[in-house]
């Protein structure tokens, strides 16, 4: 199946309730496989008038207590972030997948990974964090969603799957097998004051009203609300972390990179190892929170840090946290749609090992 | 048709409404004010039919209205179809 | 002597923040009304905006959201698309729903969402202090239309009602006052039909569109703000049944 649709697959299988989105290239396979998958599924599929309408809808039907998720790409995708702003405080669990491509502004439609800034530091206003996620292949872009269902409802909060051009269209096998969970119930969710989750009238008496909100006025609430979001983005950075080694146990160079970049960095780490070359591959898997702690180990014991990425620079940001100054960190990029080779990433690999070498 | 009116003074907040609906004058803005600082409104004289007409402008639900007799309007928690016709 | 008025179930037993005269608390009570003499208020699920009326949720006892200024007609599309036995309104006013959330109510109500809209004109951006709304008039005078409304630089009053009731998703426009008692009534009843087509699961989305004073910001006293509507708003802004 090509990223696209096995990404929206993948979602139908884990249970998504509602899929609202609005087309843009690259990921118009997405809307496009939903709108004809989720009616047969009996789910519910609207195409919004615009990607701020849809981060809106899937906002509405979270709140209702559903499975909702969108998917964009990068200039869509920042019509989003007053959305999951307050997504974010009003405590609700979403799916936002970003097809990446190139930009600034309307930019190209090739790959990129420039959204890495967006999606990690904000891109909306406020104290929040996002769940990040970075597939490098069909099959793990599929097994990300599902996971992401989960998480989000573990934590009530938005989690983004971030993908790129590359991703979304090539055509690689999937196997399709459900590993989400089952929602927990969500006792919080707007269903009337008189009904169930499951629509079922909950008999005569009125439970208190349910209100989902991210205004809080009072004096001190919404630093309260606020340490609620901090304590949850503690615990996520504690138990969620996610991320690939290879080839990292000898390493004298360690290459950071992630998602379709990652796959064209491991060729070239195999071809440099052909070469004789101690190099190896640190893939973050979630970007945020970001696996600091492990990569800044694999820093210690190599000599270096080689981040490759499809921009000029973004998770090299994170890479310099957590690596500081325990080892040099280094950084080749390409962005406006273009994909590093094989070639260029190896010949930044010999140009590393000849440098520590002097 | 007897009514009456009870204002609610720390509800109110003078805005007034009501005493230029009644129809036959009956609610003045008192000389007092409430914990606000609102000079409130209370029923003044004789004469309430208990029309409700002075609740139904009150932005505040300040105002409760008692009637006996006559025929019930829009009572809040009565369906219209279920509306009770009494001789007055 | 039997009590013929009092609060109704749906409305809390609590003062407001709203100014003196405010609509708001007119609507909010003619909502709730509605809302439990058709016996809905347990599926019932209000959208607050952004505005004076971002507290509804502290004054109507109903399963509430808010959310982002405008967004709520897509946020409806939301709930309602996922809840279908669900009641779903939202409780717009001129800002959120004519100015910022303009794409979102069009779209909605071109989709024929079947939703209620209660949208509360008072023709000025309350919450903020007092700046040009979409629907304020000619001439009107507002903090950021300090020479009064001027058609050339600022556009003219926009006449909601008239423009959704064209698209063929609208399936009830009204446009009332509150101005006086009979008026109220009238408002009332709207509202309470609105919500009737709502729960006969009507084609369609429903729209009534309340003209309503803002004593503060308008610089006038409650009764005068009152005679303002009925003078000034409703030549703007016709009254009656525009669909449905």
């Amino acid at each position: 199946m090509s990223g696209n649709e096995a990404l929206a697959e993948a979602a139908i299988v884990a249970g998504v309730d509602a899929y609202f989105g609005y087309p843009i290239t690259p990921q118009n396979e997405v809307p496009e496989y939903m709108s004809r998958r989720m009616p047969e599924e009996g789910r519910v599929f609207v195409q919004s008038e615009s990607e701020l309408a849809a981060i809106n809808m899937v906002f509405g039907a979270s709140a209702a207590g559903a499975r909702a998720m969108t998917s964009s790409s990068s200039p869509g995708i920042s019509l989003m972030q007053e959305g999951i702003s307050y997504l974010a405080t009003a405590k609700l669990p979403a799916v936002i997948v970003n097809i990446m491509r190139g930009g600034p502004g309307l930019g190209n439609i090739g790959p990129s990974q420039s959204d890495y800034f967006q999606a990690t530091r904000g891109g909306g206003h406020g104290d929040y964090r996002t769940i990040t996620l970075a597939p490098s292949s069909v099959q793990e872009l599929a097994d990300l969603v599902q996971c992401s269902f989960d998480l989000a409802d573990k934590y009530r909060t938005p989690v983004m799957v971030l993908g790129d051009g590359v991703l979304g269209q090539m055509m690689e096998p999937v196997v399709m097998q459900r590993h989400a969970n089952t929602p927990p119930q969500k006792p919080w969710a707007l269903t009337g004051r008189g009904r169930n989750e499951d629509g079922t009238a909950n008999g005569k008496k009125l439970r208190p009203q349910n209100i989902v909100k991210s205004l809080h006025l009072g004096d001190g609430v919404l630093e309260g609300i606020t340490l609620e979001l901090q304590a949850t983005y503690k615990q996520i950075e504690q138990k969620e972390i996610r991320y690939e080694e290879y080839l990292l146990d000898d390493a004298e160079l360690v290459v950071a990179a992630y998602g379709v970049m990652a796959r064209i960095c491991r060729v070239a780490i195999q071809q440099a190892r052909a070469k004789g070359l101690r190099v190896g591959l640190f893939r973050p898997i979630t970007l945020w929170p970001f696996p600091s702690a492990i990569l800044r180990q694999h820093a210690q014991e190599a000599h270096a840090v080689l981040t490759v990425e499809m921009s000029y620079g973004q998770m090299l940001d994170d890479v310099r946290l957590a690596v500081g100054d325990v080892a040099p960190v280094e950084f080749y990029g390409r962005a406006g749609g273009v994909i590093p080779t094989v070639e260029e990433v190896l010949e930044q690999i010999e140009r590393q090992a000849a440098q520590a070498k002097e | 048709m007897a009514g009456k009116i009870d204002i609610d003074k720390e509800r109110c907040k003078g805005c007034g409404l009501c005493v230029e609906a009644c129809p036959q004058g009956l609610i003045r803005i008192a000389a007092a004010s409430n914990r606000m600082g609102y000079f409130f409104a209370e029923p003044c004289g004789t004469g309430c039919t208990g029309c409700a007409i002075c609740a139904l402008m009150c932005p505040d639900l300040a105002i409760e209205v008692y009637r006996d007799g006559g025929q019930v309007q829009a009572a809040p928690q009565t369906p219209p179809s279920k509306l009770i016709k009494e001789p007055s | 002597m039997r009590n013929v008025f009092t609060r109704t179930a749906s409305m809390k037993d609590t003062t407001t923040h709203y100014c003196p005269g405010c609509g708001h608390g007119v609507v909010h009570r003619l909502v709730a009304e509605a809302v439990d003499e058709l016996g809905l208020a347990e599926r019932t699920i209000g959208i607050a905006p952004v505005g004076c009326a971002v507290l509804a949720y502290n004054y109507m006892d109903l399963d509430m959201v808010e959310v982002a200024h405008g967004r709520a007609p897509a946020v409806a599309t939301g709930m309602k698309r996922f809840r279908p036995d669900a009641i779903v309104f939202s409780y717009q006013g001129d800002g959120d729903l004519a100015s910022i959330g303009a794409g979102e109510i069009l779209h909605a109500a071109h989709r024929g969402e079947h939703i209620t809209v209660i949208f509360v004109n008072n023709a000025i951006y309350g919450m903020t202090t007092g700046q040009m709304a979409p629907t304020t008039l000619l001439g009107q005078v507002t903090t950021t239309s300090q020479n009064g409304r001027n058609a050339e630089t600022e556009g003219y009053p926009m006449c909601v009602a008239e423009v959704l009731a064209v698209l063929p998703g609208t399936i009830y426009v009204e446009r009332c006052s509150l101005h006086d008692a009979a008026h109220t009534r009238k408002t009332k009843q709207a509202i309470t039909h609105a919500f009737e087509l709502q729960r006969d699961n009507a084609p369609g989305l429903a729209l009534v569109e309340v003209l309503s004073p803002c004593p503060t910001q308008w610089r006038l006293k409650p009764k005068q703000a009152m005679q303002w509507v009925r003078d000034e708003m409703v030549k703007t802004f016709p009254l009656g049944k525009i669909k449905g």
